[in-house]
């Protein structure tokens, strides 16, 4: 047994920067290297894309980041753990395969899937958020339950470099290689509770290391150009120390782990993944030198009886449209705007909401009794039943060039097609994860 | 003063419920932050944005709050109009409360 593993996250979301996982993989050393792709809404974005091409439906940026990683994989020996294959893993995993041929690299990609329960979601199951039944809802686009370590566990027994899954709770993605090197037990659920602090920490990548920290008055950041996503030295007891890449951007302290830790908890005593209840409380933190922290403590108690699962639904289309307004009383000839674009689509469109960008248009006050600012864009936004009708906001906020009060410029105007989720719970014995293999 | 000069916070986002850590920049000022920034004042406080429930957690290991706030994200996430839909900015309202 190893007396040390490091896991990198070379992203925390969809859209994040291909840069880190680069210099992860060359110069930091790793063991395993996770890409966690997926959020709440992607999945389901994912699964559209796949109804109109079944060869569809995974990660958008997953050639590119392939692309550039897989040159770096064979010679390192790391293993790559990522969730990329959204709606579609198999799909993913034959594109994967493609990229290795076509790049004279030998490859082989485990692909779990099972998280996909569209086919068998009792319509009668209420969802978490109104109580509802779901067959109150219509029509469903996707259905994804979180799945926890035991599938990523058993390809990790395969020779696969790359383990590529679909829906996967964040923090499992990297607790599967802690309890695959250090045989911890599927009910050790105070080791469990630990890896899944150490996960949480890791899965927003750069959240760990200063981004989306820095203000330049307060908490000021080196290097943010260049910021380097975090590692974690995992040691056999649970015991963490967290670092990053010397000479990249950003920073590691107690500050920036402190700010991840709490980071969408919503009860730091149960923190539900599909693997254990973390106890995140006893969590302490210590800083051991420049940019490495060391996190000790950390528990767990049981694993939830029932899984989570994600469920899309077609819910509105949304049209939008900005214009601007400055100088003096900027902010009465916006609203004038507002008046006549609401009145102009009364009848047509329910639910308009109308922002003065610059005055309290995110917190509903603006806190400060400050005066009006130099100049004011002001967004109005509806839900709409078709595409047409969303159409018309942005028409209208165009139409006040000529239409509407003096001085409106740089109209913007947006539609589009909304996807809502709900949640609902299922047994975890009616989800079974599966293990294929593929190979160059 | 505000929240600002003393402590920093993250906002985060669970379908309509918003949560935002609030970390004392001095590890000395936590007791004294969990005396003042109690759940009535950041109720009153974000009365605007919160509809429901505010739950506090103290979490004395890490000097840190956590305050898990209920209907305050529109409806949630996915279907609000809201320019801002996850709360990402809410850090930012809690930080401009005067104590």
């Amino acid at each position: 047994m190893k007396d040390k593993i490091r896991i990198g996250c070379g992203a925390g979301f969809s859209g994040d920067r291909l840069e880190p996982a680069e210099v992860l993989v060359k110069e930091g050393r790793l063991d395993y290297l996770v890409l966690e792709c997926l959020a709440e809404r992607t999945i389901a974005l994912a699964q559209k894309a796949k109804m109109k091409d079944p060869s569809s439906g995974y990660d958008p940026l997953l050639e590119r980041r392939i692309r550039s990683l897989l040159p770096l994989i064979p010679d390192k020996k790391v293993r790559l753990i990522t969730n990329m294959g959204a709606a579609n893993p198999l799909a993913a995993a034959d594109r994967i395969i493609q990229i290795a041929k076509e790049t004279n690299t030998r490859i082989q990609v485990a692909v779990v899937t099972g998280d996909d329960v569209l086919d068998h979601l009792e319509p009668g199951l209420l969802t978490l958020e109104t109580g509802q039944p779901l067959k109150a809802i219509g029509k469903l686009i996707s259905a994804n339950a979180y799945m926890g370590t035991e599938g990523i566990l058993e390809a990790l027994q395969t020779e696969a470099s790359i383990i590529l899954t679909g829906r996967v709770a964040d923090p499992s993605l990297f607790l599967a290689p802690m309890m695959h090197e250090f045989l911890w037990r599927a009910d050790d659920f105070s080791l469990l509770g630990k890896g899944t602090v150490t996960g949480h920490l890791l899965e927003c990548a750069g959240q760990l290391t200063g981004g989306y920290f820095a203000d330049p008055l307060k908490k000021p950041v080196p290097g943010m150009a260049k910021l380097g996503h975090p590692f974690a030295d995992v040691y056999p007891d649970g015991k963490t120390v967290l670092g990053k890449v010397p000479g990249t951007g950003g920073m590691l302290n107690l500050q920036t782990v402190k700010e991840q830790l709490l980071y969408e908890v919503v009860n730091p005593h149960e923190y539900y993944t599909p693997d254990v209840i973390a106890d995140f409380t006893s969590v302490r933190l210590k800083q051991l030198g420049p940019d490495r922290v060391e996190v000790m403590g950390g528990s767990g108690k049981s694993k939830p009886s029932s899984l989570k699962v994600s469920v899309g639904y077609p819910a509105f289309y949304l049209g939008e449209g900005e214009i601007t307004y400055a100088g003096e009383n900027a902010a009465g000839r916006a609203r004038l705007a507002a008046e006549i674009v609401s009145e102009r689509l009364s009848g047509l469109v329910q639910n308009l909401r109308v922002d003065l960008i610059g005055l309290g248009s995110v917190h509903g006050t603006a806190f400060r009794h400050a005066a009006e600012p130099y100049e004011i864009r002001l967004r109005i936004a509806g839900k709409t039943e078709t595409q047409d009708l969303a159409r018309r906001i942005g028409e209208e906020v165009e139409a006040l060039y000529t239409n509407g009060p003096a001085g409106g410029g740089g109209v913007r105007k947006n539609i589009n097609e909304v996807i809502g989720i709900v949640s609902v719970l299922m047994p975890r014995d009616q989800i079974v994860p599966k293990v294929e293999l593929k190979s160059t | 003063m505000k929240l600002y000069d003393i402590a920093h916070s993250r906002a985060g986002d669970k379908g309509d419920t918003l949560t935002l850590s609030l970390i004392p920049y001095e590890e000395k000022d936590f007791d004294w932050l969990c005396k003042t920034v109690t759940v009535e004042k950041v109720k009153e406080h974000l009365k605007d944005t919160v509809r429901g429930e505010i739950i506090r957690y103290a979490l004395p290991n890490i000097s840190s709050l956590l305050f898990v706030c209920h209907h305050a994200l529109s409806g949630g996430v996915t279907t609000s109009l809201g320019l801002d839909a996850h709360g990402k900015t809410m850090s930012s309202a809690l930080l401009e409360m005067e104590i």
